[in-house]
């Protein structure tokens, strides 16, 4: 199917972006990747009036380390973080999780922030953001503001951003040479939407664990440093208290069973790892 | 700030296969329509039209990229590449020839309809300009973001990899596709997660 006409609107400066988003209304999307609008639009699940294309406006194109984050602009691609040389020591989670999320052709195009911003419970940057405790800068025309992951993602598709704001750059945490990483996921098919996918910090304090694809939203867990049965009860107690649902894809039973195995799967290869 | 109308009929200027083109269309129209249809670059195919199936996979500005999840608004003044393009350097000899990633494919029976081919090539030409020589689990990942219903997908895997061992100076069909551990076959613990993934 082809999408439903709209006005066309290419700023050349994220001040530009936002005085548009302000004027167009609610009716306005930012199009950034395109990788889940442009599926949405073609379906027409989805009508907006205006588009605005963020994709090449040069000050959101960026990927930089600022000694503590990661920082990546609204117009980076996932391949542009993926691809960094670097990756593997700045952010390891995100080098782990890479490979799950949708597929090459895709991550070519889609955008980090696009991902943060489309909040899809199943997907794996925005996990990754909560399980690290990252944040998400979102701009309007009268100024920034920085919200951690944690308040960010507030359910299903739904965020703290308003109508008049663009995820302009959202933050991952460099790595801790106390900390370790592991992320694991399941999916019908490599590169599929995740049934679960769990992303484990092992620190000196405890144990973070967060979970993708059964709750309405990414959901994060602290644990102290359990072992052995009371590790099992304590991950089998969040896996209860995330409010699985049945759907075509699996079963609420079969979900909590994944964040059971996956999740201490998880946080065993996080505490097998080497310190750095 | 460029803005357009939805109802204005807009002229997007690109460079196609190193050839400077233009055609009109609006603002909605999607890059795999605007090839196919007003450039009659009809070498791109289309298929699912939500980014699934990657029959319409183009390089833009020399990316591997879902032509149908893209806007021909936004490719104005970039440089795109489709498969009619893929051996078109003409100072070389036999630029009216396969490629050697086309050869490969022929070689090894990688297509058979050909319907996912076009997309496979441009996905595959950008991976390895970026990744010379990568592993089986490599390539299938990559191949991964496409479909094909007729090979099962055994001798596209072959095709990659020979295209790579001959770009690295080994003769063709002498690593691909080895049942033992090393280093172009897969090893017992890569194994694992192929079965996995």
């Amino acid at each position: 199917m082809k999408p439903q006409a709209f006005d066309y609107a290419r700023p050349e400066s994220a001040e530009e972006a936002v005085s548009l988003l302000a004027e167009a209304g609610d009716d306005a999307r930012i199009l950034a990747g395109g990788q889940s609008l442009m599926a949405v639009l073609n379906l027409r699940l989805a009508q907006p009036s205006v588009l605005i294309d963020v994709s090449r406006v040069p000050d959101l194109n960026y990927v930089k380390n600022d000694g503590k984050h990661l920082a990546v602009g609204a117009a980076a691609t996932q391949g542009n973080v993926e691809w960094r040389p670097e990756l593997a020591r700045e952010v390891p989670l995100l080098a782990q999780a890479f490979p799950h999320i949708s597929h090459f052709q895709i991550r070519n195009r889609g955008t980090v922030c696009g991902s943060i911003a489309h909040a899809d419970p199943s997907a794996e940057l925005p996990l990754a953001l909560l399980a690290l405790g990252g944040q998400v800068v979102l701009r309007s025309r009268h100024g920034r503001r920085v919200v951690d992951a944690d308040d960010f993602f507030q359910g299903m598709l739904m965020t703290a951003r308003a109508g008049d704001e663009l995820v302009e750059e959202v933050r991952y945490p460099l790595a801790r040479s106390d900390e370790r990483y592991a992320f694991e996921e399941f999916s019908g098919r490599h590169g599929d939407f995740a049934v679960c996918a769990v992303a484990a910090v092992v620190a000196p304090d405890g144990i973070r664990l967060a979970v993708g694809g059964v709750s309405d939203r990414p959901r994060l867990q602290h644990f102290g440093q359990l072992a052995g049965a009371d590790l099992d009860g304590a991950i089998n107690d969040f896996a209860w208290e995330l409010g699985a649902k049945d759907d075509h894809h699996a079963s609420a039973k079969f979900r909590r069973q994944l964040v059971r195995h996956l999740g201490r799967t998880a946080i065993e290869r996080a505490r097998a790892q080497e310190s750095t | 700030m460029k803005t357009y109308h939805k109802d204005q009929p807009i002229r997007i200027a690109l460079t196609l296969n190193g050839q400077q083109r233009s055609a009109v269309c609006e603002p909605r129209t999607l890059l795999s329509d605007f090839l196919r249809h007003d450039l009659g670059a009809t070498g791109t195919h289309v298929g699912c039209e939500h980014g699934v199936c990657g029959a319409c996979t183009v390089r833009i500005d020399g990316v591997a990229q879902r032509a149908c999840m893209t806007l021909a608004v936004q490719v104005e003044d970039r440089a795109v590449d489709t498969v009619e393009g893929l051996n078109r350097d003409v100072n070389q000899p036999g630029h009216d020839r396969l490629s050697d990633l086309q050869e490969a494919f022929r070689r090894n029976h990688a297509l058979q309809c050909g319907f996912c081919t076009a997309g496979i090539l441009m996905s595959c030409a950008d991976y390895l300009e970026r990744k010379s020589d990568p592993n089986e689990l490599e390539v299938r990942e990559m191949l991964s973001g496409h479909l094909c219903r007729c090979t099962g997908y055994t001798n596209i895997v072959k095709a990659v990899l020979e295209t790579a061992a001959a770009r690295n100076g080994r003769p063709v069909g002498a690593t691909p596709l080895e049942d033992k551990p090393g280093h172009a076959g897969v090893g017992a613990a890569e194994e694992t997660k192929l079965v996995n993934a």
